[in-house]
Formats: structure tokens, sequence, C-alpha cells
């Protein structure tokens, strides 16, 4: 099932509706890609709370989406990381390393709003 | 337990979901609750993957087990792939030959209780996993 993909001023919304395969976790990443470029947009906030497992591949998957968003000019934040999901993945050796996480949607915005203007002051 | 037995055929990347939603069901059913089930599936998820991108297809078996007064899932996860040639080396963080993190077999051995491997090349593979109720 493809995931939506909304745009909101500068951020891109993606909301993961279902458990997806491979093929639609791909095609979120080629989508991504391209809306960054069209709308040129600054954020990318990933709502993965609907996912009951992330294993390697996905979390993996998660991880290239986001440096692709980042070589397009955008920052991605993932929110929603189930507490069960989190131990699972902690326990399986899995990490995000260089991707913002956040809390929910809200968290994630705040966390973006705040990374794009301390980057467009030019610091870090 | 083989009566009861849950087939889960594997050919493709689907299939990994179903047969997380289908360990999940036997979970529950046994006793598991909170980050146990999460743990069960996330495991079979990465031996289910590990078939589609390796072997192709294969099936995971899924039972309830009995030992004592402790009840667990047993999963058998079997292909007639090509075989692992060097399996200490395929159970070692970040090795992989395929398209993973290489965290697949070694990362579902620490989230299971137990962990049998064997393979025979040009003959399959089958992993042998359990984990009890606490």
């Amino acid at each position: 099932m493809p995931v939506p993909i909304l745009k909101q001023g500068e951020m891109l919304i993606a909301s993961i509706q279902s458990n997806l395969n491979d093929q639609d976790l791909m095609q979120l990443k080629d989508e991504i890609a391209e809306k960054v470029g069209r709308f040129k947009s600054r954020g990318v906030v990933l709502d993965v709370s609907i996912l009951d497992v992330l294993d390697s591949f996905a979390t993996r998957t998660l991880r290239s989406i986001a440096e692709t968003a980042r070589l397009r000019g955008a920052e991605t934040v993932i929110v929603g990381i189930q507490p069960d999901v989190a131990v699972a993945m902690v326990q399986l050796g899995l990490t995000l390393d260089g991707v913002l996480t956040a809390l929910d949607f809200e968290e994630g915005m705040e966390l973006l709003v705040a990374s794009i203007e301390g980057s467009r002051r030019g610091g870090s | 337990m083989e009566a009861d037995a849950t087939h889960v055929p594997i050919d493709r990347d689907g299939d990994i979901i179903a047969a997380r939603q289908k360990a999940r069901e036997l979970a529950v059913h046994v006793g598991f609750s909170g980050s146990d089930l999460t743990l069960i599936a996330t495991a079979i998820s990465e031996v289910a993957r590990n078939i589609v991108v390796y072997a192709t297809r294969g099936e995971i078996v899924l039972s309830a087990v009995q030992r004592g007064s402790r009840r667990g899932v047993l999963v058998v996860a079997r292909d007639h792939g090509p075989g692992i040639p060097d399996i200490e080396r395929a159970m070692r963080d970040g090795f992989s030959t395929g398209k993973s993190l290489g965290l697949g077999l070694p990362g579902a051995k620490r989230l299971m209780d137990e962990f049998e491997i064997v393979s025979e090349i040009g003959k399959g593979t089958t992993v042998t996993m359990r984990k009890w109720t606490r």
C-alpha cells in the first residue's frame, strides 16, 4: 500500500498507514526524493507509529530515506517508534545513527523547525 | 506437536509480513505479551528475510511447545537454497554477502532464547528457534 505524502509549508509529511512490503518502502524513498525537489522542502516528517516491527531491512531503508532526503537538501525526522519496537531494535543491534527521531508528530515538527532555523543562521 | 504446526510458505518479501502476523497470533495464544511479542515477530522477520534474499523460497513452521510448566513457541525456518558455507562467519555481527546489514541471524539469536542452525551446501538451511514464557 502506497504511503501518502502531504506538503505542509516547507515540510513533507509521510505517514505510514500499514505494514509495508519492500517495494512500498523503496517507492516511498523515491517519492520523498522527488517531492523534496519539486516542492523545495526543507524537512520531512516520517511517521512510523503504525509499524509493529522494524527489522534490519526496514531500519536500513529508513536510514537511506533520510540520507537521500539530506542529499536533496531536506532534514528527516522519524517519529512514533513504538516502545516495544525500540526495545527489539536495541536487542537486535540496530541504530538510526545520524537520523533525527522524536516521540510524536508535534515533537518531530518542533525538532525540524529548530534544525532548519539553526542551519539558516549558519549554525549547526 | 507437528500436528498443530502452522506452515507459512516464504516465496517473496510480502510473505515475511504474513509470517510475522501468524507468529504473533500463536505467541498471544501461548501466553506471551508486551515486548516479547515484538521480539518474536522481529526474529521471524530476520530469518524469513534470510530465506527471501539467499534461498528465494522456503517455509516457516510455527508451533506451540511445552517444557515442564513453561510454554513456548518453536520456530523452524527451512529452505532448500544454496546453504551457508561458513556458519561461524554468518553468525558474526556485520557479516553479510547479501543486501542486508548482516545482523539477520545473529540478531535473531539475540531476540530468542534458543537458536540452532544447520546448513548443508547445495541442500539448504534450517534455523530452529525457541522462546519461552517468563
